[in-house]
C-alpha cells in the first residue's frame, strides 16, 4: 500500500519538476501510440466499409480472421513484426528493427483488426435499406459512404476509443520490436517493466499512474467529441 | 408524346428465382401511377428497379426515350427522389435532413434555404425545423421524408408504401396533403401500395402486379370494376365473385343465370363459352326501394343473413336460394331503413356494375 501511495506522490513530483526523462519517455509513447491508431483508423474505416458492404469470394473468412485478430496478443504481433524486421528476416534491409517506426508497425497491426472489426459492425446494425434512400436522394457512391459512417459516428469513436486504449497499454509488441532502448524506444509501459525488474517499485508506480493519467486524458477527450456528436 | 420512363423486357432474379418480370411499363409526364399488389408481388422491387436502386437481371430503361447506362445511374437518380416505406431520417436536425439532397448536388446558401423552409411549410413541418430528426413522430417523420424529396423537384417522385405503419387518422391527413401537392406541382409520380384506398386516391392510372407480372394497367375505374381475372378481382375487393351462365340476350347486353331465384341483366356482350364468373363489387347491390334503379337493372328479393358495422358503412350479407351476396351500404341509408338479421329486402344491381369474366 505504501508503494501505491509513494509511486503516486512521485508521480506528482515529477511532472511537477517536469523530469525531463519521464517527459521524453510520455511523449515518445504519444508518438508512437497516437501514429498507430491515426494510421488503423484510416486502414480500419476503409477496411470496415469494405467488409460491410462489399461482397467478394471469402468474405466470411476474411470476417472471422479480423475477429480473431481483435483479441490477439501483442506478444505474437511483436514476434511476427520483429521475425519480419529482422535484420536477416525479409524486411531486414529497411533496418527497421529496435525503432519507434517499428514500434508504430507493430502498434497499428494491434489496433487494425479492433477498429476494423467494430466499424464493419457498426455498419451492418445501420437499416440496410438508408443505402437506397441515400442512392435515391442522389448520393454519389463517396457521399453515400461518408453518410453512412457519419451516421455510425458515436460507434466508429467507440471504436478509436478502443483502438487506442489496446495499444497505449500493450508493452509485448514494444519491447520485442523497440527493445526499451533508452532515449529512442523506451515508453511508459516497458520504461515499468524496467523499473520494476530494478525494483524501483516507487518509480514504475510512477509511471503506471502517468500511464493511466494519459490513457483517461485521451479516452475523455475523445469521449466528449462522442458525447458533443449525440448532441444535433 | 415520348413517355417519361419507359421499361422493356425487364427481369430481376434473385438466387435463380424470377421474382420480377415485366414486359412493358411507361409513365407519362405528370401522371401518378399507382402500383397495387399483394405482399411478396414484386412492387418494391419494380420501383428500386425504375429509381435505378437496383440493377435488373435483364432489361432496359428509357427516361425521355434515352436507355439508361447503369454504370452510371447519378444523373439520373439526382433527377428524381425516393420516398420509402421508412422515413430514414439521418442522425441530424429536421432542417438538415431536408436540405440533404440539395447539399448531395453541391447546392448551398440562401436559396436552399428558401426552397427548405417553403416545403418545410407546405408539408406542415416547418416548426420542427431546428429539432432532431430522431425524436419526431411516425407522423411527423413521413412529412419531413416527404418534404425532402419534393424540395429536390424532382422528375419522378418514387412513393413505396409511404404511409404504412402510421394510424389512421394520421394518413388521411398525410394522404390528402400528398394529394394536393401532387396535383399543385402536376409531379410525375410512382407509387407502390397495397392499399386499394391510396391508390384510388392518388393513381391516374392503376397497375395490379402479381407474382411479379403485369395483370392489369388501366383507369382506377377501369380496373376496380372491369378486373380481369378472378384473381384480380379478388384483390381490388370484388367481393361477389359468383358462377353463372349466359343463357342469353336481353335489350341492354346479356342474361346471366345465377340461382332459380336471381338472373342477371348484364350490359355487356358475350361471345366465349357461356361459363362465367359474373362480378360485382358490394358498394354496387342496392338495398332498399327499387324505384330509382336504372331501366334494365336487376331487382330481386333476398334475406339478410348477417349485418356488420363498419364504421361510416355497414356491410350486409345476403342471400337468394343458395347465393350469398355481400352490400356494403352507408350506415345513414342502413339506419334509415331499419334493416336486421332474418328480414327480407328487395336488392338492386344495375346492367353495367356487373362484369363478366370467362369461368
Amino acid at each position: 500500500m505504501d508503494t501505491i501511495i509513494q509511486g503516486i506522490q512521485e508521480a506528482i513530483r515529477l511532472l511537477i519538476h517536469r523530469d525531463p526523462y519521464v517527459l521524453e519517455i510520455t511523449a515518445l509513447t504519444l508518438r508512437v501510440s497516437g501514429t498507430a491508431t491515426l494510421i488503423a483508423v484510416f486502414l480500419g474505416l476503409g477496411a470496415g466499409v469494405l467488409l460491410a458492404f462489399a461482397d467478394f469470394p471469402g468474405r466470411r473468412f476474411v470476417i472471422a480472421a479480423v475477429n480473431t485478430g481483435m483479441g490477439l496478443p501483442p506478444v505474437v504481433v511483436g514476434l511476427v513484426v520483429a521475425l519480419f524486421l529482422w535484420r536477416s528476416g525479409p524486411l531486414g534491409t529497411l533496418g527497421l528493427i529496435y525503432t519507434p517506426t517499428a514500434m508504430i508497425i507493430a502498434q497499428t497491426l494491434i489496433a487494425l483488426p479492433m477498429i476494423t472489426g467494430l466499424s464493419m459492425a457498426a455498419l451492418q446494425q445501420l437499416d440496410p435499406r438508408l443505402h437506397w434512400q441515400l442512392l435515391g436522394l442522389g448520393a454519389s457512391r463517396l457521399q453515400l459512404i461518408l453518410l453512412l459512417l457519419w451516421e455510425t459516428r458515436l460507434l466508429l469513436l467507440a471504436a478509436v476509443i478502443a483502438g487506442f486504449g489496446a495499444v497505449i497499454s500493450e508493452v509485448g509488441a514494444s519491447m520485442m520490436v523497440g527493445g526499451n532502448i533508452a532515449h529512442y524506444t523506451r515508453v511508459l509501459t516497458t520504461a515499468t517493466v524496467l523499473e520494476t525488474s530494478k525494483g524501483n517499485f516507487a518509480l514504475a508506480m510512477a509511471l503506471s499512474t502517468i500511464l493511466i493519467a494519459l490513457t483517461y486524458l485521451v479516452t475523455f477527450a475523445l469521449t466528449s467529441l462522442q458525447q458533443k456528436a449525440r448532441r444535433v | 408524346m415520348t413517355p417519361l420512363l419507359e421499361v422493356h423486357h425487364l427481369r430481376v432474379t434473385y438466387r435463380k428465382t424470377t421474382v420480377l418480370d415485366v414486359d412493358h411499363l411507361t409513365l407519362e409526364p405528370g401522371e401518378v401511377l399507382a402500383v397495387i399488389g399483394p405482399n411478396g408481388a414484386g412492387k418494391s422491387t419494380l420501383l428500386r428497379v425504375l429509381a435505378a436502386l437496383e440493377r435488373p437481371a435483364q432489361g432496359q430503361l428509357r427516361y425521355r426515350g434515352i436507355p439508361l447506362d447503369w454504370k452510371n445511374t447519378l444523373t439520373y437518380r439526382r433527377r428524381n427522389a425516393v420516398v420509402l416505406q421508412e422515413p430514414l431520417l439521418l442522425d441530424m436536425s429536421v432542417y438538415a435532413n431536408v436540405a440533404l439532397g440539395l447539399n448531395l448536388r453541391g447546392r448551398r446558401g440562401a436559396q436552399v434555404r428558401e426552397k427548405v423552409e417553403n416545403w418545410l411549410n407546405r408539408f406542415r413541418v416547418l416548426h420542427l425545423a431546428h429539432q432532431s430528426a430522431l425524436t419526431l413522430s411516425g407522423g411527423e417523420a413521413r412529412r419531413v421524408a416527404l418534404a425532402r424529396a419534393f424540395v429536390l423537384d424532382p422528375d419522378i417522385l418514387f412513393l413505396d408504401e409511404p404511409f404504412s405503419g402510421l394510424d389512421v387518422l394520421a394518413r388521411e391527413d398525410i394522404l390528402s396533403d400528398l394529394r394536393r401537392v401532387l396535383r399543385e406541382t402536376n409531379t410525375t409520380g410512382f407509387l407502390v401500395t397495397h392499399d386499394r384506398d391510396e391508390a384510388l386516391a392518388l393513381g391516374d392510372r392503376v397497375v395490379v402486379l402479381m407474382q411479379g407480372r403485369v395483370r392489369q394497367i388501366g383507369t382506377p375505374r377501369e380496373v376496380f370494376t372491369r378486373p380481369v381475372d378472378r384473381e384480380v378481382a379478388q384483390f381490388v375487393g370484388v367481393e361477389n365473385i359468383l358462377a353463372g351462365r349466359v343463357t342469353g340476350e336481353s335489350a341492354t347486353g346479356v342474361r346471366v343465370h345465377i340461382a332459380a331465384s336471381l338472373t342477371l341483366n348484364v350490359a355487356q356482350s358475350w361471345s366465349q363459352p357461356p361459363e362465367v364468373w359474373a362480378c360485382i363489387r358490394p358498394e354496387h347491390i342496392h338495398l332498399g326501394n327499387p324505384e330509382f334503379a336504372r331501366p334494365g337493372a336487376t331487382t330481386f328479393d333476398a334475406r339478410v343473413e348477417e349485418v356488420i358495422p363498419l364504421g361510416s358503412r355497414v356491410k350486409v350479407v345476403l342471400r337468394v336460394d343458395e347465393v350469398v351476396l355481400t352490400s356494403v351500404l352507408g350506415y345513414a341509408h342502413w339506419a334509415n331503413m331499419g334493416l336486421g338479421e332474418g328480414e327480407k329486402v328487395v336488392a338492386t344491381i344495375s346492367p353495367s356494375d356487373v362484369h363478366l369474366i370467362a369461368r
